[in-house]
């Protein structure tokens, strides 16, 4: 993989995460191809076939409504994420889209100051670069910590 | 203290009904009659759905209560529960949580089971060349495994420590059974698990699901697309022994609500509205336009109708304070891709992350916190009056007290 692909990449994720853990969820839907493809996962239902995740979105109004949801309608307790993105391994691309798998962590926050492992999985990324920014057309987040600890709310 | 006393102590409120006593969350002693008198009680304990195990030799392992249980499928297609705990030295039987095999041997000494529970050897029995091994009075058939009454209905597979609970579908009665047979009329497929892990006693999160009172004023998502208010038309069903019960709801309609915008109550946004409607777009699969049905069977049992996304809740307790919730999705064997599609899309509804469920992940975890110090306090229950009975309205806490009614009876309280 040429070395401009993987800056371009790691680029996106770095700032994707960034978006998410500075609350800057409106953005997020932008970080997405129209239609698209989002979905959270456990290992457990992804390693055996089974379709149903804790998150499925397949287009950018999928996405904002999650965004509108979890500003005007869900009731949580306040808490921040702060997520480390590492081992990016990119695969050759077919029809433009380039396959990206991550290792990530998400710390959780809360806002008593406890902070604690929330999840830890893989991003499994398919990234297109048909347009002047590099986006994601598919983001699978496969969990590996299939017990989730209360509740689930800002993206991962 | 007398036999049928399980109060440990804790005095219920004259109210009756109407109060729950806060004790009845963080008493360890409580929690330890709760693990006797009830999982290992006269009740039905769901375990799995049939579809889980499908092939002979196929175990799942679970709990009952704090009980680790195996699930198992026989080589002569019955369902077997068995306690996971060898009748040797105690340890995991299974320690796999699901697989298939021919016997179940224990890792520990490498004695073998069968898949209904008989213990079929014991590794050196005789001992090596005439030294050690079992005394001549031990015998292998008074040393099975714990195997537990079973009753299959409808495709979910119960299972009960107790010859004092009546048949499955006595246990049930009429119009609960029909309602679980209502979202189970044809072979299923499995589509999926979630869990999570509350931070609450298991009792907090059964409430909760027979809290009608809360749906919509709680989970304000639903609310804001008229597809769960108290006035639309729907109701409470509650069992003869309390401890089950369906609420239910027809179809929204696209009516303004006069209850909710003169309150003035914060679910009622008018100017809210989806990008994206695809998430709502289902089908009325049952024919008989109830959008909505929550079904809970005593103890700690639940089955979720919500539009097109079915599901069962498994609610497992893990000490005073902490609940396991096991979601297990399914839909129709003969689903089209359609189907599927719509499934899998409001499946953003329910579950760790859903639009209508993820504030009960932490609701309870809110009263647990604040009950501490609450000692000889309790909560009130008067939505609906201080009854236990069916209800042609979802603003009542008739099932919350239905509840504690079984609840009462199971533990001598
Ligand atoms: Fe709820």
């Amino acid at each position: 993989m040429d070395v401009a692909t993987q800056f371009a990449v790691e680029n996106l994720l770095a700032r994707y995460v960034h978006a998410l853990d500075d609350d800057r969820l409106e953005e997020w839907p932008g970080f997405f191809t129209d239609p698209c493809v989002y979905k959270i996962v456990s290992a457990e239902n992804y390693g055996r076939g089974l379709p149903i995740g804790v998150i499925y979105a397949d287009s950018q109004g999928m996405l904002r409504d999650r965004v509108s949801a979890l500003r005007e309608a869900n009731v949580f307790e306040p808490h921040r994420y702060r997520h480390l993105v590492t081992s990016t391994l990119i695969a050759a691309g077919d029809g433009g889209l380039a396959t990206a798998r991550s290792n990530y962590q998400v710390v959780r926050i809360m806002q008593d100051g406890r902070a604690s492992l929330f999840s830890t999985g893989l991003y499994i990324d398919r990234i297109s670069f048909a347009g002047p920014a590099p986006l994601f057309a598919e983001k699978l987040v496969v969990f590996d910590n299939g017990l989730i600890d209360t509740l689930l709310a800002i993206p991962l | 203290m007398a036999a049928a006393d399980g109060s440990h102590g804790v005095v219920w409120p004259g109210e009756g009904l109407a109060r729950v006593p806060y004790d009845l969350y963080t008493d360890p002693s409580i929690y330890a009659g709760e693990q006797a008198r009830i999982f290992r009680g006269p009740v039905w304990n769901f375990l799995c759905l049939a579809a889980e195990i499908p092939v002979p030799g196929d175990y799942k392992t679970t709990f009952i209560g704090d009980t680790p249980v195996i699930v198992v499928r026989d080589l002569d297609g019955a369902i077997n529960a068995l306690e996971n705990r060898c009748a040797h030295r105690g340890a995991l039987v299974c320690y796999k949580a699901r697989g298939n095999a021919r016997m179940l041997t224990c890792a520990y000494h490498s004695w073998v089971y069968d898949l209904k529970g008989g213990l079929r050897s014991v590794a050196f029995e005789r001992g090596i060349n005439g030294q050690g091994g079992m005394p001549d009075s031990f015998a292998k058939s008074a040393h099975g495994l714990k195997r537990l009454r079973v009753a299959e209905y409808a495709g979910l597979v119960f299972a009960s420590f107790s010859d004092a609970a009546p048949a499955i579908d006595a246990y049930l009665g009429p119009e609960i059974a029909a309602r679980v047979e209502r979202v189970l009329p044809r072979p299923i497929k499995v589509t999926g698990y979630n869990r999570q892990l509350l931070a609450n006693n298991w009792k907090l999160y059964v409430e909760n699901n027979k809290d009608s009172y809360h749906a919509s004023l709680l989970h304000t998502f639903f609310t804001t697309f008229r597809l769960n208010r108290l006035s639309q038309k729907g109701g409470i069903i509650v069992d003869a022994s309390g401890g089950h019960h369906v609420s239910y709801s027809i179809m929204a309609s696209e009516q303004t609500d006069r209850a909710y915008e003169d309150a003035a109550i914060r679910s009622a946004k008018q100017d809210y509205r989806l990008a994206d409607a695809s998430l709502v777009a289902g089908r009325d699969e049952f024919g008989d336009g109830i959008s909505l049905q929550i079904l809970s069977i005593f103890p700690a049992f639940v089955m979720q109708q919500v539009q097109n996304s079915l599901a069962v809740r498994q609610i497992l307790p893990k000490g005073t304070g902490q609940t396991e919730l096991i979601w297990t999705y399914y839909g129709f064997a003969d689903d089209d891709a359609a189907m599927d599609m719509i499934r899998l899309k409001q499946s953003n509804l329910v579950g760790p992350a859903g639009y209508v469920s993820l504030e009960d992940g932490a609701i309870g975890g809110f009263v647990q916190r604040a009950i501490a110090g609450a000692t000889g306090q309790a909560s009130v229950l008067e939505m609906g009056g201080r009854g236990v009975e069916s209800q042609a309205t979802r603003a009542t806490e008739t099932s919350v007290r239905g509840f504690w009614r079984a609840y009462r009876q199971a533990m001598g309280i």
